[in-house]
């Protein structure tokens, strides 16, 4: 977190330096920054060079996914006979952080097509309502595999 | 030019995404499907509006004022749903007589209100109203 912080007071340093604070310059501060970081600290690199490219990862899955589902929904929606098969599923939950919980669960409920409607009292089971469930394994398998792995490596060590 | 097209596409693409909530809101059959399908495109298309504004303005500080609303509403909106569907649920709001698979059921305690992983016994659960077949179909006509 405190090579986050650093990170970001590079990037505004150098656009400062630069005297333009437009968001590319930002960025391009930023991904300086983030090299520099990671050749200052060659011997011991710290987690947080794996977090990013993790966190970039999550992020553009979650986009596609988010693009994927809309199509599909606004198909649906538009389609004369909608082609349903709604159901509600209990996903188990490896997540053990809250943070990582609740990210869960806000990206699935943003997802269009699935809503997180609750979490079991002992955290082991998220119950997901979903719109299409064309295959229970495979639907387990994406929540569990596309979202829990990677926000549990990206949150837990 | 090139960023007067990408406004005019951004805020197409939003009202497109609000209308298509709307049209859900309409022809969904139980109160979950048209969660589904209004939650997240109010969020999609409230954020590719505010996003066309952003790059309309294109002024810093309603750039960061704009990705402030965005980052909230994904912060809030999920939970807001979340809240609904659970309170509908547990209330005994009919699932649609299509639904295939219900695996709530019989998971709530009803003299806790606890939800529990394991099977909940027979007697402490919630009313059965919270089951299938109970609203007729919309979409059989």
């Amino acid at each position: 977190m405190s090579l986050f912080l650093l990170n970001v007071l590079l990037a505004l340093a150098w656009a400062a330096l630069s005297g333009s604070f437009q968001p590319l310059d930002l960025l391009f501060g930023f991904a300086l920054g983030y090299l520099v970081l990671w050749l200052v600290l060659h011997k011991n690199r710290p987690r947080y060079f794996r977090q990013i490219p993790l966190l970039l990862g999550l992020l553009l899955y979650f986009l596609a996914d988010v693009l994927r589902a809309n199509f599909r929904m606004a198909v649906t929606i538009l389609s004369p006979r909608m082609k349903l098969r709604p159901a509600v599923v209990a996903v188990p939950l490896i997540l053990k952080s809250e943070t990582a919980t609740i990210l869960l669960a806000n990206m699935l409920t943003l997802t269009p097509g699935t809503l997180s409607l609750d979490i079991s009292g002992d955290r082991q089971t998220l119950y997901i309502h979903t719109v299409w469930l064309d295959d229970l394994e495979a639907f387990r398998r994406q929540v569990v595999e596309g979202y829990e792995k990677r926000l549990k490596e990206l949150l837990e060590p | 030019m090139l960023s007067e097209i990408l406004v005019m596409a951004l805020m197409l693409a939003g009202a497109f995404f609000m209308f298509l909530a709307g049209i859900g809101m309409m022809r969904m059959p139980d109160l979950f499907l048209r969660m589904s399908s209004t939650a997240k495109a109010g969020t999609l298309g409230a954020g590719l509006l505010l996003l066309a504004a952003a790059i309309h303005f294109g002024d810093f500080a309603i750039t960061t004022r704009v990705l402030a609303i965005i980052v909230f509403l994904m912060l809030t909106a999920p939970v807001a749903a979340h809240m609904i569907g659970r309170a509908a649920y547990f209330d005994g709001v009919p699932l649609w007589k299509g639904t295939v698979r219900d695996d709530l059921r019989g998971h709530y305690r009803a003299s806790t209100h606890a939800l529990e992983t394991d099977s909940i016994p027979e007697e402490d659960r919630l009313p059965d109203e919270a089951g299938f077949e109970v609203r007729k179909p919309d979409l059989d006509r």
